[in-house]
């Protein structure tokens, strides 16, 4: 099937978009990422850790650039300044790359986005050559307005980063869509397989998840989870689901030629 | 001497360096970093010719595994 998920410009074929935090160590971390299919991958941008050994394994080369498309995240930042400092900084570090995850966080017990500074890092970034895909709150108001800044794909959460609480307003998310010129992908609250199926099937263009595949017993097993039901519920999508009625006086089997029937 | 901050850590130097001087030093060299002087992104291809001054707040980052 010949449907892609498209980012500024760019095709890509697998709508599971993943983080790379969280697991026991990098081979984990390759094999969860080669299972789930996803060629988008969120990275932190971290302080290096001073005066320690610089032969320790790193992330780059578990998780080569040359096979998948990084995605620099805002993680940790709780203002526009501290956001905008990172993802220059991660630019650098990825060789012009221009593609990032902006996320502003409201407060460290919800983590929580605090839109206001978003929406000021967001601007500042498009301004300066940015392909900003911005993780915010399910308001589809200030989803249109991150759009009209010029973001390239809007992230609304589910629930809560890292809670597993699924799709708690699937209305909002519906009113997002509706307005929205733009990849709509659900970022953050996915828990399980049915979730990411779910997010699809409201039409969302895709799903971005860590924990949900990570903090799994079988983080691995989970991600070719993640990988199936996300094309599942794309594929249900598009094939377009059959109405809801509380019954229906249709059956699946012929109504004519059952036995014992009285012939009239 | 020259004091500067270096992710948050005082460190001191006897001479003045440069930035490709004290990734050096730092054990990073040829190691993918990004580096913030004060504030501004300082290029890889300037690390060489960048002096480093008195109060110079650095920091120095690499990717790591995120969501």
């Amino acid at each position: 099937m010949n449907d892609k998920l498209i980012i500024a410009g760019k095709s890509y074929s697998s709508r599971l978009l993943v983080g790379t935090g969280k697991y026991k160590d990098f081979a984990e971390t390759r094999a969860a990422l080669d299972a789930s299919g996803a060629e988008i991958v969120t990275v932190a941008i971290r302080r290096t850790n001073l005066g320690q050994n610089a032969n320790e394994p790193n992330l780059l080369d578990a998780v080569p650039m040359s096979k998948f498309t990084y995605l620099p995240n805002t993680a940790g930042c709780y203002t526009a300044d501290d956001a905008v400092r990172t993802l220059r900084l991660a630019r650098e570090l990825l060789d012009g790359h221009s593609l990032v995850k902006l996320e502003v966080l409201g407060d460290p017990q919800s983590l929580y986005p605090n839109v206001v500074e978003t929406l000021a890092a967001a601007k500042t970034l498009v301004a300066e050559g940015f392909q900003v895909m911005v993780y915010t709150s399910d308001d589809p108001i200030i989803a249109k307005q991150l759009e009209d800044i010029g973001c390239v794909a809007i992230m609304p959460l589910a629930s809560l980063i890292g809670s597993g609480m699924g799709i708690l307003n699937p209305w909002n998310l519906q009113l997002i869509m509706e307005r929205a010129n733009m990849p709509v992908i659900v970022d953050a609250g996915v828990g399980t397989a049915s979730d990411a199926a779910i997010a699809m099937e409201l039409g969302c263009d895709g799903v971005l998840m860590n924990t949900a595949i990570a903090g799994a017993k079988d983080p691995v097993l989970m991600a070719s989870a993640m990988k199936k039901a996300t094309e599942a519920g794309r594929e249900a999508f598009l094939a377009g689901r059959m109405p809801k009625k509380l019954y229906s006086a249709s059956p699946s089997s012929p109504t004519a030629g059952i036995i014992g029937s009285v012939r009239s | 001497m020259i004091t500067v901050s270096i992710n948050g850590a005082i460190r001191q130097f006897p001479d003045p360096l440069s930035v490709a001087a004290l990734i050096g030093e730092m054990g990073l060299s040829g190691k993918r970093i990004a580096l913030e002087r004060n504030g501004e992104i300082v290029p890889r291809s300037a690390f060489a010719a960048q002096q480093l001054a008195d109060g110079d707040r650095l920091e120095v980052v690499v990717a790591v595994g995120g969501g």
